[in-house]
């Protein structure tokens, strides 16, 4: 393989972690409040889907990326209400969510079942240092929402570790008991992160349908990025740095199979890369379960468990 | 008690800074508070006596705005105020320190303390908030390292920690909720010297306790408690440690530590020989070797952590030994099965958890230990429940209730009588830990006579506790446990509490 073509799969890798960067950076908010999500694919494929259709109808990328937000966000928000008022196992409306995403887009997708996307978001050019050698495709060519993802993650990072609201959210996520003993709203802060963590898996899915995906399909724009999303959120222990870091990665690996393809070998492994989200699903389910794993890896104290101030 | 330096002039009565009337809150199956009345004055404290169960945490709970009342009215300076939530509390200046604390683990003790802090910029400044926690500390003369996370701290660091959580915040209402319950004397003591620094102060306290000892110590005035409402109100002068007894438990009981007559040891039942337990690095115990005869009781002294947990979890098969054996009437124990089978009854100190699953019904409970075939009959399971509610006297809406909502002193006596009293057949052995501790009066009567019946009836009884006068009190034999070994072995007849001492310090 030439270095050209290395250059090139760096820099699509970076776009291909955008989604899942976005996504996961949700679900660390989301998750971070003590609400556990299950429900990133599902919410990723509703932003997907509303964001193609919107494109579909209107035409105007930027409109539909903002509907595709919004619908991420709306999932997000009936999932609040279901685990954070109704105070339901997380495990299992996480779970529903998926399914009932993965219906509802199938259902509203039809119509429009195998088009080709009206429009796309655009690389920009930096003022013509796209065309550096080497760090101008990986670097200056990238489109807006990938230096917006960037900047998203330093700053999230930033609020949760050094802001005020930050350390609400973490007290949350960790000891609801003693949040609330001192003051702080704990669904008030619950219901802004889920929501957050919705609206940022709806742009992951929209920014995969927009920009990714070259046409709409059922099975395949979305196909298990949420699940590597979750992955990401486990193992880089709630922390949105290493999560785009983990993102990239994942996001060379899946673009390594075109890569390597055109030379016609077959690493990853297909099957693998098919099986992936699935493997990753089994494993996020093992970890998210068993106690000592999640003290490991630094799961908030309180992730999954609803709160409420009369019970003990 | 009533030493009169410990009198200040200041202390005389003042208006109410706080008080509640007509309060009723139930739960579930109990009235937890019935038409309460209370009231706090400025620079006193003020303590709230009461058995398990009889609501102090309850009021407690309203009184700061965590529980709404159902009936009644909190007046602050005279007048009515509706606390919502603890935040409303905490903007009236009333804070509490609950038994269970509040504290996020993983945090800094800064970090716990400024959280919540609306006057807190919205950018963390890590220098200028630990140095603002350290200064708040000193004035009350409370030494905590406002960078050191809350999961190194002992028990009474952390309840520093909470004391500091409510002065910063700028209350000057203290509600403290059973705050001697995990204490050694030592720190008992600094928690005093820090109450009277803060009354000195002006500020109102509320004490939670059912100690009768210390409350006499600490408190200007008492109120008692039980089931729900206020059977009397004392002052301390006038406090007369019977009278307070009689209100808390509903009728006369003996004070002075009830004295068991020596059992008639027979042959030994428990064997234990070279048990040695390692973790990693750590020796838990070290070649202990130990025999408790039938009938008899082997009290264990010693400071907690020197070995008690992992002793009492070995011999009852619940933790397998690096080396060593145990033996129970000639057969090996090596899982809490076999232990079962040969006859061994174990309260752990942890009683939810390792003792209770707490998300099951009393009943359930009561039927995980049971010899059972593939089908259990609940029914039987609830009239047992049922019986040991009556017996015991514990609070607890039903045999359907589960172990989790208990207060502590009920889940033990639920775990108690579910070792001791269980479903006919006498256990053979039995091993304790600490079972009284956190109890009340009354229950630890209870108990206590529980495992006197059990050495009558022939049973071989290990009693691990962290209270000496209750080791004296009842063990025929006692042995010290200091940092895995036995630092010495005394008949009850030849044992000396100052030698004791000095072995539970390791002092040869
Ligand atoms: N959150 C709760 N849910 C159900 N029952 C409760 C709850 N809190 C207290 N109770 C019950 O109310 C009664 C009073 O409890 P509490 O105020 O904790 O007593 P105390 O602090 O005096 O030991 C007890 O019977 C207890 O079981
Ligand atoms: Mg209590």
């Amino acid at each position: 393989m030439n270095d050209n073509a290395w250059i090139i799969a760096i820099a699509a890798s970076i776009g291909a972690a955008i989604p899942i960067a976005l996504a996961a950076v949700g679900a660390i908010l989301h998750e971070r409040s003590g609400v556990l999500n299950l429900g990133v694919e599902g919410m990723m494929l509703i932003g997907a889907m509303a964001a193609f259709l919107a494109a579909d109808a209107w035409g105007n990328v930027w409109l539909a990326l903002v509907c595709g937000v919004l619908a991420g966000g709306a999932l997000g928000l009936l999932h609040g209400v279901i685990t954070i008022s109704l105070r339901a196992n997380q495990i299992v409306t996480g779970l529903a969510l998926v399914i009932f995403g993965t219906g509802l887009a199938k259902f509203l997708g039809e119509p429009v079942n195998g088009l080709k996307r009206p429009v796309k978001i655009d690389p920009l050019e930096v003022a013509g240092l796209g065309d550096l050698p080497i760090l101008g495709p990986v670097l200056f060519a990238q489109d807006v929402l990938v230096y917006a993802s960037i900047a998203l993650v330093v700053a999230v990072s930033l609020y949760i570790y050094r802001s005020r609201a930050g350390l609400a959210l973490r007290a949350v996520g960790e000891s609801p008991a003693a949040a609330d003993a001192q003051g702080i709203a704990v669904s008030r802060v619950r219901y802004v992160h889920v929501l957050a963590g919705g609206l940022l898996a709806g742009a992951g899915g929209a920014y995969q349908a927009l920009a990714r995906a070259p046409s709409w399909n059922q099975e395949y724009t979305i196909n298990g990025l949420g699940w590597i999303a979750l992955t990401l959120v486990v193992f880089s222990n709630w922390r949105p740095g290493r999560a785009l870091i983990g993102a990239v990665v994942f996001g060379f690996a899946l673009r390594s199979q075109f890569t390597f393809q055109t030379e016609g070998i077959d690493f990853p492994p297909q099957v693998w890369l098919q099986m992936a989200p699935y493997l990753l699903t089994i494993l996020v389910l093992i970890v998210t379960s068993s106690p000592g794993a999640r003290r490991r890896l630094g799961a908030p104290a309180a992730l999954g468990v609803p709160y409420s101030r009369d019970e003990r | 008690m009533t030493d009169d330096t410990t009198v200040r002039p200041d202390s005389g009565p003042g208006a109410p800074v706080l008080a509640a009337t007509g309060v009723v809150k139930r739960f579930p199956g109990v009235v937890a508070l019935d038409d309460v009345d209370v009231d706090l004055r400025a620079g006193e404290v003020h303590t709230l006596l009461g058995e398990n169960g009889a609501g102090k945490s309850t009021l407690a709970s309203v009184l700061c705005g965590a529980y709404q009342p159902e009936v009644g009215t909190v007046f602050r300076h005279g007048r009515p105020v509706e606390l919502r939530s603890p935040r409303d509390g905490l903007a009236h200046g009333i804070a509490m320190v609950h038994q269970h604390f509040r504290l996020v683990e993983r945090f800094t003790v800064s970090e716990n303390v400024v959280l919540g802090d609306p006057q807190l910029g919205r950018w963390l400044a890590r220098g200028a908030i630990d140095d603002r926690v350290a200064s708040v500390a000193e004035t009350f003369g409370l030494p905590v390292d406002p960078r050191a996370r809350i999961h190194d701290l002992s028990v009474g660091q952390r309840q520093r920690v909470e004391i500091v959580k409510a002065l910063y915040r700028g209350a000057d209402v203290l509600l403290l909720d059973d705050p001697t319950a995990d204490l050694t004397p030592q720190e008992t003591e600094a928690l005093f010297v820090t109450v009277r620094a803060m009354t000195a102060a002006g500020k109102s306290v509320v004490f939670i306790s059912h100690k009768l000892g210390e409350v006499v110590e600490i408190s200007d005035r008492v109120t008692v408690m039980r089931g729900g409402v206020v059977t009397g109100q004392v002052a301390r002068v006038d406090a007369d440690r019977h009278e307070l007894a009689r209100l808390m438990v509903g009728r006369d009981i003996d004070l002075d530590a009830q004295q068991f007559a020596a059992g008639s040891p027979g042959s030994p039942c428990l064997i234990a020989k070279g048990v040695t337990v390692r973790d990693g690095e750590q020796t838990a115990l070290d070649a202990i070797d130990l025999e408790v005869r039938a009938g008899e009781i082997v009290g264990v002294a010693g400071v907690s952590g020197n070995g008690q947990r992992e002793l009492a979890d070995v011999l009852a098969g619940v933790l397998a030994p690096t080396s060593g054996v145990v033996e129970v009437n000639g057969q090996p124990i090596r899982s809490a099965r076999a232990a079962r089978a040969a006859g061994v009854a174990y309260v752990p100190e942890e009683r939810l958890g390792t003792g209770l699953a707490p998300s099951l019904t009393i009943g359930e409970n009561l039927l995980l230990t049971r010899r059972r075939g593939a089908l259990v009959s609940r029914s039987a399971a609830r009239r047992d429940a049922r019986e040991i509610i009556a017996r015991f006297e514990v609070k607890a809406p039903g045999p359907d209730a589960r172990c989790r909502v208990l207060s502590g002193g009920n889940a033990q006596k639920v775990l108690v009588a579910r070792e001791l009293a269980g479903d006919g057949q006498a256990p053979k052995v039995v091993v304790a830990s600490a079972p009284t501790r956190g109890l009340d009066v009354g229950a630890i009567e209870q108990v206590r006579a529980l495992l006197d019946d059990a050495r009558r009836n022939g049973a071989g009884v290990l009693l691990i506790s962290e209270d000496l006068d209750e080791v004296l009190a009842m063990a025929d034999r006692i042995v010290v446990l200091y940092r895995g070994r036995i630092s010495l072995e005394a008949d009850r007849a030849s044992a000396d509490r100052g030698a004791i001492g000095r072995a539970m310090a390791g002092i040869a």
